[in-house]
């Protein structure tokens, strides 16, 4: 576990929902989790589980009309030995200097599609420099240099001259790498990582993951990695917190969750990783159902429809809470209530 | 790069003779020429032509020619820089037109910059605030704009100004200063006529632009790049103006071509209304008269407007969007 053993962020309850016309849509609904330092959290879950609400929640981003509604985002201070000395982000006015401040200089984000995270009509060294001149006090020529240096330290060749090139012009493996410079140009202590691979072919995924886990020792960060991808979360993460509808149903390390995992959602979702083992002209199982439209959430359990285990006049019924199941290992399921 | 440039202007140059070509027969086309016009405005004022004058008028301008030869007489001219004479003016084209070109540049220029100051704010407001009340507004006035035709507002408003002003409104300029030499009496005299032309020649525009930059711009505002920028721990402006306003821009630069012949040409039927003395009633004067020299002329003059602006947009967007300047470069 952690040196220190201290969460250098912890996620408690976090709500957020977005209020379009139609009715109010639970994006993030009771999100719990902890990020130590020099370790990788992994989120995984299908499409519109609130992954990356949650991601842009941390850096209070999200869009109109989402808004945090509800928890608290604890991010502890720079070099603070005192456990209190942290900072709840989801209270800070998401426009004001000390948000912005954490933006990018604490905590960075790389998106999944390099291409379009890229302004079209600026270089990348523009953007770079940029964003050292918003974090640091070098004037343009160091912030020119550092960004030079961060794109030599991802692997990029002849950085000098890639520097003034748009995003179209590179590759998408250099890309994603330029982008990976640019989150951590000014020495974040979190890199949010949302997909950051998905939009590449396998062996540049390969690459850039290796990079990644390169950087994070070097520059002893917590990476928070948000994924659907369950072989990249073996391969990387430490901890792993499984999302469905806005809700972590499973959270634990990630051995715990690969070799025994407890929550029947956790368990379909492995079930459908294709084995090499498996007999050939086998069908792949996939999970039953599909995700329930946002503004239809199923009462009780919001799995309970599609859930194999499902206990007919309880799951149905209430929510169930998150309960220990292992160590350092919790699920939110009926299945291992105490006293039902 | 240059190879492109060499063939977009042998283009611009064959787009130009087409538009000669296509003035030249237009002007052409309605039955009768600038004489029998001529002596039907005699008639009407109870004058009289005989038939050896009208012979003599018609030699004299070339119009008892064919048509190709009259033409080719007509290009000679232009290639030589003569454009020949206003036959109603009986004064040179080049001078007829130069007495208006500057009055008529002042009030595009004015109506442009102030389409463009009122129309940007508000249209970036607009699409960042998107459903705000002052969204609502905006659109509400906005589509207002749209739908009035200029004219109807400017009737509306010289009416006002009579009724409850007892002012005639339109003109560029009091009774006096009219024919009164330049001095700055004159100029202070142009400057409060201003305002009013301004704002009606701006209001669709603005109306128009508010739009077109509120749609721009709201495609932009959700693009990962945006959501990058913020993320970088820019402040919110900042974010704003430098990435999807500047990307929203980028379509206006191709609007350049409109902008330049609507600068010497104005707007025709407003200025009718208002009695603006711009170009644009004089082309419609001169069509009227069947004045082929005049007519031509101005109708040439925006047809080689049209050319340069679109060149000159297409090197602005060359200049300002790295995609399209890098096409093909890897």
């Amino acid at each position: 576990m952690p040196t220190d053993g201290r969460p250098i962020l912890e996620v408690r309850e976090l709500r957020t929902y977005f209020f379009p016309e139609e009715g109010t849509v639970k994006a993030v609904d009771g999100a719990s989790f902890e990020v130590f330092p020099g370790r990788t959290l992994g989120i995984v879950g299908e499409s519109g589980c609130g992954k990356s609400v949650t991601a842009k929640s941390i850096l209070r981003i999200v869009e109109r009309p989402g808004r945090i509604v509800g928890g608290a985002i604890h991010l502890r201070r720079e070099g603070g030995t005192d456990p209190a000395a942290t900072i709840d982000l989801a209270t800070l006015d998401p426009a004001g200097l000390e948000i912005r401040h954490i933006r990018g200089g604490d905590i960075a984000l790389v998106f999944q599609e390099p291409m379009t995270s890229f302004s079209p009509v600026h270089s990348i060294g523009n953007q770079m420099v940029e964003m050292i001149r918003v974090h640091t006090r070098l004037d343009k020529a160091a912030a020119r240099e550092r960004a030079v240096e961060m794109l030599r330290l991802v692997g990029i060749p002849r950085p000098d001259r890639r520097i003034d090139e748009y995003a179209f012009q590179l590759s998408g493996g250099l890309r994603q790498r330029a982008m990976i410079a640019l989150a951590l140009s000014c020495h974040p202590r979190i890199l949010i990582a949302d997909e950051p691979t998905t939009a590449l072919d396998v062996t540049t995924q390969a690459q850039i993951l290796d990079l990644l886990r390169h950087l994070q020792a070097q520059e002893r960060m917590a990476v928070v990695l948000i994924t659907h991808n369950l072989g990249v979360v073996a391969e990387m993460c430490d901890e792993v917190v499984v999302m469905y509808l806005g809700r972590v149903v499973e959270r634990g390390p990630v051995d715990a969750i690969f070799h025994a995992p407890k929550h029947p959602y956790t368990r379909a979702l492995l079930r459908s990783i294709p084995s090499i083992r498996a007999s050939v002209r086998t069908k792949l199982p996939t999970i039953a159902g599909s995700i329930p439209h946002p503004y239809n959430r199923p009462p009780g359990c919001p799995f309970h429809p599609r859930c194999p285990d499902v206990i007919r006049g309880v799951c149905d019924r209430s929510e169930p809470g998150p309960r220990p199941v292992g160590p350092g290992q919790t699920a939110s399921c009926f299945l291992y209530e105490e006293s039902p | 790069m240059l190879a492109y440039l060499a063939r977009r202007l042998a283009l611009a140059v064959l787009t130009i003779w087409a538009i000669t070509v296509l003035s030249f027969v237009i002007i052409k086309l309605p039955p009768g020429d600038y004489i029998t016009s001529y002596i039907a405005q005699m008639s009407a004022s109870g004058g009289f032509v005989s038939e050896a004058e009208v012979q003599a008028l018609r030699r004299e301008y070339g119009l008892d020619q064919p048509g190709y030869v009259q033409y080719l007489r007509w290009m000679t001219m232009v290639l030589h820089g003569r454009f020949g004479v206003a036959l109603e003016w009986k004064r040179p084209v080049s001078e007829v037109i130069g007495d208006r070109l500057w009055l008529t540049m002042v009030v595009s220029v004015a109506a442009i910059v102030v389409t463009w100051a009122l129309a940007m704010p508000i249209g970036i407001y607009s699409a960042v605030r998107q459903y705000s009340t002052g969204d609502y507004v905006a659109t509400f006035v906005g589509f207002i704009g749209l739908a009035v035709p200029s004219f109807m507002l400017a009737l509306i408003l010289l009416y006002l100004g009579f009724k409850y002003f007892n002012a005639s409104i339109g003109g560029l300029f009091s009774d006096r200063y009219a024919e009164a030499p330049w001095t700055l009496a004159k100029v202070w005299d142009l400057a409060r006529h201003l305002p009013l032309p301004t704002l009606i020649l701006g209001f669709a525009g603005t109306a128009q632009l508010v739009r077109i930059m509120r749609a721009n711009l709201l495609d932009e505002l959700g693009k990962p790049y945006v959501v990058t920028a913020r993320a970088r721990g820019l402040s919110e402006w900042r974010v704003i103006l430098k990435y999807p306003v500047r990307v929203a821009l980028n379509p206006f630069a191709s609007t350049i071509g409109y902008l330049l012949p609507y600068i010497v040409s104005g707007s025709i039927i407003v200025s009718l209304v208002l009695g603006l003395p711009t170009v644009g009633p004089l082309l419609l004067r001169a069509l009227i008269a069947q004045d082929m020299f005049l007519a031509g002329t101005i109708v040439l003059l925006l047809g080689v407007l049209t050319v340069v602006g679109t060149f000159l947009s297409d090197l602005l967007l060359l200049w300002i969007d790295p995609r399209i300047r890098l096409e093909g470069k890897q």
